[in-house]
C-alpha cells in the first residue's frame, strides 16, 4: 500500500526538471559509449554515468549568474548548469557549430552564457579559478556563488588545497565538491586518499563540510542547499563530499583491470540514482511512471537528433585554426 | 614632468588603474599591508581597500589560477609573483589555463591578467632570485610576455598591460627598480634621476605592447636586447666608440619583427644580449628571425652575449652576469677591431 504524499522538498516542476536532466546526461553518455566506437568522434572521453545526482542535485541550486568550474569528466557539469546538448555534442565531435567551435572537445566545454567556466582536463585546476571566481562574486556583493566540482583525485593535489586555504582566508562563497567516485583514473581513493576522509580534510582547512549518498539525489540536493546557503549569506566556503561511483572506466577504452570483474553490473543494480529517485518520487507521491516514462522517450528522441546533427555537421574552416589565440591581434 | 624610479613609476599605473577600472584588483604576497617587496604597492591598500589590494597566502599557483577565475568573471586582475622565481608552482595554470582558455572557448572567454614579476640579477639573489624566464614563456603561445627597461616604460608598459584584454607576463627587472645598471658592480650605484628616461608624466599614458624601442640610432651593428642588458650594451658601445644600433626589444610577445628586421637589413651585422641562460634562450628566436628574414643582407655570423648555462650561481654572479667586457669581445669579433 502506498504511503501518504508528504510535500516534497522541491516543486513538481523542479522535480521533473531535476529527472530530465539526469535522464539527459545518463543517455548522452550512454549514447557516447557507443558513438566513440565508431572512431568518428575525435580524442578521447571520460563518461559522467552513474554520477547523474551530484551534477544535478548541486546545480538545482544555481541560476546562470552562478558559476560552475567542472572537470575531464564534465558532460554531467555542462548539461546540469543547462549548457545546449545539441552544442555539446558537436563540440564533441569537433564541428565548427559545437559551443567552442570545435576547439574545445570534450574535455574543454565551456559556456559563458551558462556561468559554465569549462570543464578542465588538469585534476586540480579548476578549484582555484573557481575561488577567483568567487571572489569577484564577493566583490559584487551580489550573493553569487561558484562550485568547484573535482573528484577524489583532486583533492590530493596542492593546488586545491591552496585554493581551500584560500577560500577560507578571503572568506569568498565557493562550494567545493569531491565527487569521490573511488577511483582517480585507475588508483582507488582507498589507496590515494591518505585520510579516507576527504571532507575532514576540508574541516581541517577551517569550513564546513559533509559528505552524503550521490546517488541519492535528494541526499545532494539537501548538502549542496547547506553549503550553497553559506556562500550566499556571506559565511565563506564549504565542501560536500558525494560518495558514488562510475560506471565506465576513467576513458572510453580504459580496460578497467583495477576493478573486480562484475563491480559496475553489480553497481548498476545497487547505486543508480535515476531508480533511486524514480523509487522515492512515486513512492512519495509526488511524480508518475507516466511522467518520468514521457521524459525519458523526449531524451532518447534529443540525444538521437544530437548526434545525427553532430556527424552530418561541417568542420571548422582551417582558418580558424590560427584565431581566438589572442584578443587583441 | 616628475622623475620617478621604477619602482615608484610602476606604483603610478597601478594607482592609476585602480583608480579608473573599479574591475581592477590588486593580489599577491605581501602587497597590501605591507606594500610588496619591492615597495611597488606601497600605500595602495591603505587608499582602496582590501578587497581591491588583496593579501594573499603563500601560494602562486592558487593566486594565479584566482586570478584566472576574477578575469573569467568580470574582473581586471593584476598578481605580482614576488620574484619571478617563484612562478613555476603557477607554470601550469599559466600554461594550460591561462594561456589556453580563450582558444579552447572558441574565444567567448578572455582572461586580462596581468601578472608582474621581478626578474633578473645582479642582487646577489643566487639561482632562486635572479633568473630571467622570458623564454618559456615566450613559447607559450596565447599569453604577451614584456620587459621594460626604464620607468617611463614600465608605467606605459603596464597600464598598456591592465588595459590589454589578453593575459601578460610582465617582468620587471629588479637590478633597474632604482637606477640604471651598466653591468660594473664596481662602480656606486647610479639613481635615474636625471636620466631622461625617469623622467614619466603623473598622468595616463600607454606604451603599446608589441613595439621595439631604437634606443640609440647607428650604422655600424645592431644590438639587440631587452632589460637590464640594454643599459649594458649602451656602455659597451661607448667604451668602443662603436657606432652601434640599439634596439630594446621591450616585448617578446608580441615581437616587433619590422623594426629588428629593418635595422639589421640596414647594419648587415647583429648581436643580441640577454641576461638568460644561452640554449634555448630567447635570443634563439631572435637569431631564427633574424636569419630567415635578413639572410641577404647579413655580413656577418649573429652573435649572442647571454647568461652562462648554469643555475644563476652565487658565488660567480659576475662571471655569470653579461657584463660589459663580454659585450664588448663579441663586439670587436664582429667587426673585426683589434
Amino acid at each position: 500500500m502506498a504511503h501518504a504524499p508528504t510535500t516534497p522538498p522541491l516543486s513538481k516542476e523542479q522535480l521533473l526538471k531535476a529527472y530530465r536532466q539526469m535522464k539527459t546526461i545518463r543517455e548522452f553518455e550512454e549514447r557516447l559509449h557507443i558513438e566513440i566506437q565508431t572512431g568518428e568522434i575525435p580524442g578521447f572521453t571520460h563518461l559522467y554515468a552513474g554520477q547523474e545526482a551530484v551534477a544535478v542535485g548541486v546545480c538545482a541550486h544555481l541560476s546562470d549568474s552562478d558559476y560552475i568550474v567542472s572537470t575531464h569528466r564534465g558532460h554531467g557539469h555542462c548539461i546540469a548548469k543547462g549548457c545546449d546538448v545539441g552544442g555539446m555534442m558537436l563540440e564533441i565531435y569537433g564541428r565548427a557549430a559545437g559551443l567552442c567551435k570545435g576547439k574545445g572537445g570534450s574535455m574543454h566545454i565551456a559556456d559563458v552564457t551558462k556561468g559554465m567556466l569549462g570543464a578542465n582536463a588538469i585534476v586540480g585546476g579548476g578549484p582555484p579559478l573557481a575561488v577567483g571566481a568567487a571572489i569577484a562574486c564577493r566583490n559584487r556583493g551580489d550573493k553569487t556563488v561558484s562550485i568547484a566540482f573535482g573528484g577524489d583525485g583532486s583533492a590530493n593535489q596542492g593546488t586545491v588545497f591552496e585554493a581551500m586555504n584560500m577560500a577560507v582566508v578571503l572568506k569568498v562563497p565557493t562550494v567545493f565538491v569531491f565527487e569521490n567516485n573511488g577511483y582517480a583514473e585507475h588508483t582507488g581513493a582507498d589507496y590515494a586518499v591518505g585520510s579516507k576522509d576527504i571532507a575532514g580534510r576540508a574541516r581541517g582547512f577551517g569550513m564546513p563540510a559533509e559528505s552524503c549518498d550521490g546517488a541519492d539525489f535528494f541526499a545532494v540536493y539537501a548538502a549542496a542547499g547547506r553549503a550553497i546557503a553559506l556562500g550566499r549569506e556571506g559565511k565563506g566556503p564549504a565542501t560536500i563530499e558525494p560518495r558514488i561511483t562510475r560506471y565506465y572506466g576513467h576513458f572510453e577504452g580504459d580496460p578497467q583491470l583495477y576493478r573486480a570483474k562484475d563491480e559496475t553490473k553489480e553497481l548498476r543494480e545497487t547505486m543508480d540514482c535515476l531508480k533511486n529517485f524514480r523509487a522515492r518520487v512515486t513512492r512519495e507521491g509526488w511524480l508518475t511512471n507516466a511522467e518520468m516514462d514521457a521524459i525519458d522517450s523526449d531524451v532518447l528522441a534529443l540525444i538521437d537528433s544530437a548526434v545525427k546533427t553532430a556527424r552530418a555537421a561541417p568542420p571548422p574552416n582551417d582558418a580558424e585554426l590560427t584565431t581566438d589565440v589572442y584578443a587583441t591581434y | 614632468m616628475a622623475q620617478m624610479t621604477m619602482t615608484q613609476s610602476l606604483n603610478s599605473a597601478l594607482n592609476l588603474c585602480l583608480e579608473k577600472d573599479p574591475g581592477v584588483v590588486v593580489l599577491g604576497e605581501d602587497v597590501g599591508f605591507f606594500g610588496g617587496v619591492f615597495r611597488v604597492t606601497d600605500g595602495l591598500q591603505a587608499k582602496y581597500g582590501e578587497h581591491r589590494v588583496l593579501d594573499t597566502p603563500i601560494s602562486e599557483g592558487g593566486i594565479i589560477a584566482a586570478a584566472i577565475g576574477m578575469a573569467l568573471n568580470g574582473l581586471r586582475p593584476v598578481v605580482e609573483i614576488q620574484f619571478a622565481d617563484y612562478i613555476y608552482p603557477g607554470y601550469d595554470q599559466i600554461v594550460s589555463e591561462l594561456a589556453r582558455i580563450r582558444y579552447r572557448s572558441g574565444g567567448a572567454f578572455n582572461a586580462p591578467v596581468t601578472i608582474r614579476a621581478p626578474c633578473g640579477g645582479g642582487i646577489r639573489g643566487g639561482q632562486t632570485h635572479s633568473q630571467s624566464p622570458e623564454a618559456i614563456f615566450a613559447h607559450i603561445c596565447g599569453i604577451k610576455v614584456v620587459m621594460p627597461s626604464n620607468p617611463y616604460d614600465a608605467k606605459g608598459l603596464l597600464i598598456a598591460a591592465i588595459e590589454d584584454d589578453d593575459p601578460v607576463l610582465f617582468l620587471e627587472p629588479k637590478r633597474l627598480y632604482n637606477g640604471p645598471f651598466d653591468g660594473d658592480p664596481g662602480k656606486p650605484s647610479v639613481a635615474w634621476n636625471g636620466h631622461p628616461k625617469g623622467e614619466v608624466p603623473e598622468g595616463h599614458y600607454t606604451v603599446p605592447i608589441g613595439s621595439a624601442e631604437i634606443v640609440r640610432t647607428g650604422a655600424q651593428v645592431t644590438i639587440i636586447s631587452y632589460g637590464t642588458m640594454v643599459h649594458v650594451v649602451e656602455a659597451a658601445a661607448r667604451s668602443l666608440n662603436v657606432d652601434a644600433e640599439i634596439i630594446d626589444v621591450r616585448s617578446m610577445v608580441p615581437l616587433d619583427v619590422e623594426t629588428l628586421c629593418a635595422s639589421v637589413d640596414k647594419t648587415g651585422r647583429c648581436l643580441i644580449a640577454h641576461e638568460a641562460t644561452r640554449f634555448g634562450g630567447f635570443g634563439a628566436e631572435l637569431m631564427a628571425t633574424i636569419q630567415e628574414r635578413c639572410f641577404w643582407n647579413l655580413e656577418a655570423p649573429i652573435e649572442r652575449v647571454c647568461g652562462w648555462d648554469t643555475p644563476y650561481p652565487h658565488a660567480f654572479e659576475w662571471d655569470y652576469f653579461p657584463g660589459k667586457d663580454r659585450v664588448v669581445v663579441a663586439l670587436k669579433t664582429m667587426l673585426g677591431l683589434p
